[in-house]
This record gives structure tokens, sequence and C-alpha cells, in this order.
């Protein structure tokens, strides 16, 4: 049958080419391992037909076919439309290290004609990303400060922190509702698990709840997923047995109210105007219901602490509350109320990371400046934006 | 091993989801590590529901304040649930005309609450008591007045190009592209910073407070 079609095949290409209507091949057939990739992937790129602009025969689709051998059995891996030029097609379902061959079938309305095939070539894994090198570094660098000054901790160094005013309120929050009777509202986000906000929320939330415990006040924690609201569970358990309050611990004040985003604000907004919270946190990811939740919370008279890492939503918290940790506070927050030395070590290699990366801030204005004006060297005039401008 | 285990567990999977943005031929392994995560959070829904039906139902029984609350919430729970596993919750359905009709403009007007909620925020943290506040207030309403057409509109025709910068678009312009763009870039350095240091901490198990444990 494969015989029959290929005769088929020729003998039309033949008769077509006698009655002058050839089509010509696409052009400059390449295939070479997908760069920069996880490996079973190779890229085939081609150039026009000359038929494509303007030739006798018009060329409806490009073919892209493989075999493990030039001149073995090709398989069709799929189709190009025409109209670009220049061509590229990936082959997804390539296994990494077998050689392959790729043809480009130019075809039209009464024929078709192969380009020579391209090949061997092989799909391999790539081991590093070369244009990602200078982020490896500077965080390999940053690491480094922050190991570095975390061992420093350990060894008994003295470390300064500046005060951070939103955590210092704090304990104030916490006793203004212990003394009013009543309770505290934590509101770790609406973003799950995986979000680092989420987790430094939930690693400070852990730090309020043995204070809470301490002052024995009541906690509430609504949450909007699922994970978020075990792991708080589990957090603050262990907060109340730390200080000694185990029989305190209240595991329904602990939970789930939905993952929709404005379900979980009218639920929030809800347990705020009934339980009059003396106290609001609101830490983590928050979009649009940052506002809603903290004028909320003003209405009633809390004094709110708000944390976020989102530039959009800042305004709206320092607009409404009363204190708020602006992005790197909130990652700091677990270390500063811990007071642990070895955690507060982190916090002085994070500085140390800003101030370098402000250095080069510094340095690449002041370069970016300088390239507007040119010096004489040797007799030999130089423009300094010849220097620094990246081609 | 109750800590031990969970603190391996991450510091395994935090290390290869960051080797992975660096070395390609992790993306395979990278990426069944996100699926394990889909496949906990699936299983994690089930937790959340049950929650909510348990506070829900005790809160009924034992005559909480508000406990009538309660009762939409759970119908609507087991409504949805049995509909959409019964129905589907394809266009056209029973399910997605109660979401379309339902959910969707309940989520809506909390959300068209906001507008309210800028109103009475700008209001107080716009009065110009402070020097901080009256340089708020004045880049709030140069924004304001660029943002909308009425803003250049007193601009005449023979305005001079070297008094250009009075105008309110050309102020918008410079506050919120080099004033507004800065804060933010550096907010968004330091919180980056942030992530590094609080993901190594958490990584090498220097940070346990999210086991529980301090």
């Amino acid at each position: 049958m494969k015989s029959v079609r290929l005769g088929a095949f020729v003998i039309m290409s033949v008769a077509a080419a006698a009655f002058g209507q050839t089509l010509q091949a696409a052009e400059d057939v390449a295939a070479q391992d997908t760069p920069l990739d996880a490996g079973g992937s190779i890229t085939v790129t081609w150039q026009a037909s000359p038929d494509e602009a303007g030739g006798k025969a018009q060329v409806i689709a490009y073919e892209v076919w493989r075999a493990t051998r030039a001149a073995g059995d090709y398989k069709r891996l799929g189709e190009v439309e025409p109209g670009k030029g220049s061509y590229e097609f990936t082959d997804e379902k390539a296994e990494n290290g077998v050689e392959y061959f790729y043809k480009v079938r130019a075809r039209g309305e009464k024929m078709s004609t192969d380009a020579a095939p391209a090949g061997p070539v092989k799909a391999t894994a790539e081991w590093f990303y070369p244009d990602r090198l200078n982020m490896l570094v500077a965080s390999v660098l940053l690491a480094a400060f922050v190991l570095y000054y975390i061992s420093q901790a350990r060894a008994g160094k003295e470390l300064f922190i500046r005060r951070i005013a939103g955590l210092e309120a704090v304990q104030e929050a916490v006793g203004r509702a212990t003394e009013m009777g009543k309770p505290v509202l934590y509101v770790p986000g609406i973003a799950d698990i995986d979000d680092i906000q989420t987790i430094a929320a939930v690693t400070i939330l852990g730090r309020v709840a043995t204070m809470i415990a301490e002052y024995d006040a009541a906690l509430l924690v609504p949450c909007s997923r699922s994970l978020v609201m075990s792991t708080a569970q589990e957090v603050v358990k262990e907060a109340y047995l730390e200080a000694g309050r185990p029989d305190a611990y209240r595991r329904e004040n602990i939970r789930y109210l939905t993952d929709d985003q404005f379900g979980y604000v009218a639920g929030v907004d809800g347990i705020m105007l009934r339980e009059k919270p003396a106290a609001n946190f609101y830490l983590g990811t928050f979009y649009a219901e940052s506002l809603i939740l903290a004028e909320t919370g003003h209405s009633i008279g809390a004094i709110q602490i708000a944390g976020t890492a989102m530039p959009s939503q800042l305004p709206f918290f320092i607009a409404a509350c009363d204190y708020t940790l602006i992005g790197e506070e909130l990652f700091a927050a677990s270390a500063y109320l811990s007071r642990e030395p070895r955690l507060l070590g982190s916090l002085i290699g994070q500085d140390l990371g800003k101030v370098i990366i402000l250095i080069f801030i510094i340095a690449g204005v002041v370069t970016a400046f300088l390239a507007q004006f040119g010096f004489e060297l040797f007799g030999r005039s130089i423009a300094l934006e010849q220097l620094f401008v990246v081609k | 091993m109750r800590r031990e285990i969970p603190m391996i567990v991450a510091f395994v999977a935090g290390v290869i989801i960051i080797l992975e943005f660096f070395v390609p031929a992790l993306r395979s392994v990278a990426a069944q590590i996100q699926k394990w995560y889909l496949v906990v959070i699936a299983f994690a829904i089930l937790v959340g529901a049950f929650n909510l039906l348990r506070i829900n139902y005790m809160k009924i029984r034992r005559r909480r304040a508000d406990w009538p609350y309660s009762i939409p919430l759970i119908a609507g729970l087991f409504a949805m649930a049995i509909i959409g596993i019964g129905w589907g919750i394809e266009e056209g359905t029973v399910f997605d005309w109660l979401f379309n009709y339902l959910i969707f403009p309940m989520s809506s007007t909390v959300f068209a609450l906001l507008a309210f909620f800028v109103a009475s925020a700008a209001y107080r943290a716009f009065r110009a008591r402070t020097v901080d506040a009256t340089l708020l207030l004045v880049a709030a309403v140069v924004v304001m007045l660029g943002q909308v057409p009425i803003g250049s509109a007193w601009v005449p025709p023979w305005w001079p190009d070297w008094l250009v910068f009075l105008t309110p678009d050309w102020l918008k312009d410079r506050i919120m592209d080099i004033f507004n763009t800065a804060g933010q870039r550096a907010i968004l350095i330091g919180a980056s910073l942030g992530v590094v240091s609080t993901s190594l901490r958490i990584l090498l198990g220097i940070e346990r407070s999210y086991l529980g444990e301090e």
C-alpha cells in the first residue's frame, strides 16, 4: 500500500513537472536541539519555498516529517501554515539521545515537494540557563550573607535591629483586646500556603498566638484556604501549649470560610460586626478586599495592624490601618517578634544584601548620567555612551 | 520524627523548585512536585468543607447567636455540591445558572462596596493635617486630574511649551513614572530580599514556627 501511494505521488509530481507546474521545496531546513530545555524537544527551522512569493504553484502548508534514518520511514508530526517567510516547528515528542532526521514537505494543491532531510540531531537536557547566571550569583551571595550573620548570631554576637513600629504595637494591640475582653481577629490573607507571604503570615500567627495565650485573650482566625486553616490550627495549638494554656485553645475559632474572594470578605466582615474584635491583624497576600476589610475594621474601632508585600494594596492599608508592615517588614516580623538570635541574624544578612543592591543602583545611575558626556584620552575623543551602552 | 519529616520534605521540595529555576533538566521533577501539591489541595478542600459543616452544624444544634444564618449556608453547600456532581458544571446547567445569577451578583455586590470604602478612606487619609498628608493630598489631586479629560481641558491651546510642567497631564506622568515607580520598585526589592531570607530560614529549619514549633 505504501509503495502504491509513493508511486502515485511520484507520478503526480512527474506529471505536474511535465506540464510546467513545479513546486519548489522549502529552503535552509535545519534541525537542532531546543536550547535551554529539559530535553525531549527538537526545533526544526526553514525558509519559505520560493513559490510562496508568487510562484506558479501555491503552498498550502508545510508538513514536518520525522525518521530515525535519513532514508528511513518518515512519520508526519504536524504542519505549519504558510505566509510568514521563516518558520519554526518544535517536536516535543523526541526521546533524549535518539538521532532523528527531519524533512519539511511543501504541500500545494496538486503536488508536494520535500526538502533535503536535516539531521541527525539528538534531544538533550541542558544543565544550566546561562542567562540566569547573574541571578544565581546574586542569590548565592545573599544566601552567604544570611548564613554568615546567622553563624555570628549563634556565636553570641550582639546584633542591632532597627525598631519596627508596627511590630512594637503587636503587644499593645493584644493587651488592649485583653483589657476590653474582646477577641483578636487575625486574617492570614487570601492566598494558599504555597505563597511565601502566607507562610510569613502563619509564622507571625505563631508568635502572636503565644502572646494571646499568655494574655488570656480570644483569637479568631478565619481562613480562605483549607491548607492555611489546617496549618494555622496546628501553629496556634502549639503556641497555646508553649504558653502553658492548652485548655484555652479553641479549634473552632480557626475556621475555613470559603475560597471565593468576596465571599470570604463578606464572611470576615460579618465576624467583625458580630464579634467586635478589639484588634485586627491583616497579614499576608491581599488584593481588592484589603480596603473593604480595613475600613470595616476601622468602623468598629479596632486597633489595626496590616502587612503585605503587594505594592498595589499598601496605600489602602496605610490609609485605613493604624500600623502597616511594608514589604520586607512582613518577612522580618516573625524573627523580630521571636527575638531569637539566629532569626535576627538572617535579618542583618538581608540588610547587607539591600546595601549591595543600593550600591549597584547608585553606580548604575551615575554611569547612566556620565554616559551622556565624552572625554579625551591620549588625544582620542571617547564618548562614554560607547562604553556603557549594552548592544 | 513528627517535626523532622515535614522539615525534610520542605527542604527537598524547596531546593528542587529553586534549582529548577536555574537547571532546565529539573523541570520535569519540579512539575511532578507541583502535581503532588495539587493532589494535596484537592484533599484539603474536603477538610475545609468538613470544617465549615461541623462549625455551622454545632452552631445550629447549640442555638448559638445568629444560628439561623447557618441553615442557608449548609443548604447552599449541599445544593451546589449535589447539583454540580449530579448534573455537571458546564455552560447551560443549573449549576452554571446558580453561579451566574446568584453567586456572581453577590460577589459583585461586595466588590462594589469598595467604591464607598475608597471614598471614606480617602477622606481620612487626605486631610491636610501634617506635611506628609498634605503632600499626599496634592499628589492625589494632581494624579486624579491628570487621569480624566477635564483635567487638561482648562489648558488653552496657546499655553507655552515652557510652562508644560504646570499641566496636570505632565505632572501626573512624572508622579506615576518617577516617584510612584521608584517607590514600588523599592518595596519590591526589599520584599524580594525578605523572600530569599525567609525561604532560607525555612529550608534550613531555622524558622520552624510554621510547623507549630518555636
